[in-house]
């Protein structure tokens, strides 16, 4: 259980890094705390596994240092460093039994037997494995291998920090929902830091206290779901989550007032904006109000998906998502208004502190 | 359900059928016809029975023959496999070493035997060859016909220089479909270099290596071409081999019943004993 921190870490893999376009993580500079449960979230290639090799010491950053509870381990090996990793594809030893399988790492560090025992067994019973304890780890199912794989990241009780690297894509869905909520709970009661590789936007929000969002290499936004889905830092980030992702629409500012289009919007406060800057304000679907009565919208679909209605629109020549509940009349001469609270203002993708606090 | 019986079907095996009788069938059972019969020439066979196989069974010759050659492939056995698996996991796996360790690997691989034998006949000459001329320097009492250990060591060391190779392209191959994680996942779990061999690289090697042995097992039992090239079986008889001791028999006594019968006895050896590794190989996985 640690503290990590990430001091100016920068990684690439090419030899000699010059410009920001060779670098595959872009400066990473953070405090993760103790016993936190992190998810590291972003589209294919935008670094997050990279981090996570770094911190398991399987990579060692091309520049910067890596520190456990103030311990400098950047040039510590993996082994050295009392971390366990758990990774897409499914790790066993097809030779072991399963219960050998659980007991490998601990035997490795040279625990007594009946230490090695008590834990193992533990174990089996919460990833459910214990009928299962005498067999050859070979012919098991993917997601019985995958558990296993999962296991030995749990039975070591003096870890530092445990890392995910999507665990869970070759698990069946509704075995998903089971191994998050057994994560979630071994979370609790173990007080690990753990650290959770996903592209899977429900897995890193069901998952983690905190979501980490990376995007291109760099980290975009660190925080609870709701500050991500409220207050998004960066555009991709509105984009990323949430389901329809948040609207962009092209703006002007002139003292507090917005204008989109013909549309003029008033802002509570009076925001401080580079003079050369792209503009855009953004919305959740969530918060743009359907009615008689705003500004006027031409809706060109609307998409049932069961409890509610996400409205496809355009405004002021801007496609424009709403989701309205389900019963929600869809009026003949559509019009619509905008939360104020849940607006946000982006500056060259950049969230612009409005004031409005909701 | 009536099943429908179409004996038009059987003209579709027919071309096969044919193709193996030619190749096998028809061949194997001319042997047998000798081994059973004895014959001076003229087309005139007298039958024999179990003559020649009593014989044969009977006769130190084989049975020397036969210890030599078992000898002879368990020393080969015990130097390649291992050296193979020693070598495979040495080579590097990946950059430019890649393809030149493997078309290195493959060289030996693509020589005729005969010119094998042929390249360690005169590499192992005293008078001309490298081998024979240095180790005469450095003072090494070393001549291939005169000295059957001097024969033996350049029989065995031409086989482990021939078809080792065989033995590292096989691991290598089982060794490189091992995914990265299995490595890094290892380096975690604290597992010594020992336990990574033990238990991550020799079970995905192990249906290579099950090849690998039966091949070499195989391939080592009839060795013909590379000793009688080089020794001739000699000196005295101390590399002929069953396969060398057969042609003798056969082609030079002209004595085709016993060699017929030793044929035979031979082939059932082999048969056998390839079962027999490949039953124990594979038994482990049958377990638990």
């Amino acid at each position: 259980m640690a503290r990590i921190t990430l001091d100016h870490i920068r990684h690439a893999y090419g030899p000699k890094p010059s410009t920001d376009k060779d670098y595959a993580l872009k400066e990473v500079h953070h405090e993760w705390d103790d016993g936190g449960a992190y998810a590291l979230l972003g589209p294919s290639g935008c670094g997050k596994t990279t981090l996570l090799n770094i911190i398991s010491g399987l990579l060692t950053p091309s520049e910067g240092k890596i520190l456990f509870d103030g311990t400098d381990v950047t040039h510590l090996p993996t082994e050295k460093r009392n971390i366990a990793q758990v990774f897409q594809f499914p790790v066993i030893y097809d030779t072991m039994t399963v219960y050998d399988n659980l007991a490998f790492p601990l035997r490795n560090r040279r625990l007594p037997e009946a230490e090695v025992d008590k834990r193992v067994r533990d174990i089996l019973s919460m990833i459910d494995l214990s009928d299962w304890a005498g067999r050859k780890a070979q012919g098991l199912t993917a997601d019985q291998k995958q558990k296993i794989s999962l296991g030995r990241g749990l039975v070591r009780s003096d870890v530092n920090a445990i890392l995910f690297d999507e665990p869970l894509t070759v698990i069946d869905p509704h075995m998903k929902w089971v191994l998050r909520s057994q994560l979630k709970r071994l979370h609790r009661r173990s007080g690990f830091t753990m650290v959770y590789v996903t592209h899977d936007q429900t897995e890193a929000l069901t998952f983690a206290d905190k979501v980490v969002v990376m995007y291109e290499g760099e980290i975009v936004q660190i925080g609870t779901p709701v500050e991500l889905f409220e207050r998004p830092r960066h555009t991709f980030v509105g984009y990323f989550i949430g389901s329809p992702g948040m609207n962009f629409l092209p703006a002007a500012l002139a003292g507090s007032i917005i204008t989109v289009g013909h549309q003029q919007i008033a802002l509570a406060h009076r925001p401080e904006i580079a003079p050369d800057a792209k503009l855009e304000l953004g919305i959740r679907p969530e918060f743009v109000k359907l009615s008689r009565e705003g500004m006027p919208i031409s809706i060109s679909k609307v998409e049932d998906v069961g409890r509610q209605k996400i409205v496809r629109a355009s405004f002021q020549g801007h496609p424009l998502a709403a989701v309205v509940p389900e019963d929600t009349e869809i009026p003949a001469d559509p019009r619509v208004a905008f939360e104020p609270a849940a607006l946000n203002l982006y500056a060259n993708s950049w969230r612009v502190e409005t004031g409005a606090r909701p | 359900m009536n099943k429908t019986w179409n004996n038009k079907a059987w003209f579709l095996v027919l071309p096969v059928l044919l193709l193996v009788a030619f190749s096998a069938i028809i061949p194997l059972m001319t042997v047998v016809n000798y081994s059973m019969q004895d014959t001076f020439g003229n087309n005139q066979f007298f039958w024999a029975g179990t003559d020649w196989f009593t014989d044969v069974l009977h006769s130190d010759r084989f049975w020397n023959a036969l210890a030599r050659n078992l000898i002879f492939s368990f020393v080969i056995l015990a130097i390649e496999i291992p050296l193979g698996i020693f070598v495979a996991l040495n080579m590097p796996k990946k950059g430019i070493g890649v393809p030149v360790c493997l078309v290195l690997m493959a060289l030996p691989l693509l020589i005729p035997w005969n010119v094998v034998g042929t390249i360690w006949q005169v590499f192992g000459r005293v008078d001309i060859g490298l081998l024979g001329h240095y180790l005469r320097i450095l003072g090494v009492d070393y001549n291939y016909t005169q000295d059957p250990v001097d024969a033996w060591a350049t029989v065995i060391v031409m086989d482990v220089w021939h078809w080792t190779s065989l033995v590292v392209l096989l691991c290598y191959a089982g060794l490189v479909s091992i995914p990265d994680a299995y490595y890094q996942a290892a380096k975690i779990d604290g597992a010594s270099r020992w336990s990574v061999f033990r238990y991550i690289q020799l079970p995905k090697m192990k249906r290579v290596l099950l090849i690998a042995v039966l091949l070499r097992f195989m391939d080592s039992f009839m060795i013909y071409t590379e000793p009688f090239v080089v020794t001739g079986g000699g000196p005295g008889n101390s590399t002929t081999f069953l396969s060398i001791d057969l042609v003798k028999m056969a082609v030079g006594q002209f004595d085709l019943g016993p060699a017929a019968a030793m044929s035979i006895i031979y082939f059932l050896i082999i048969l056998l004993l390839s079962w027999v590794f490949y039953t124990v190989m594979t038994s482990q996985d049958a377990k638990g």
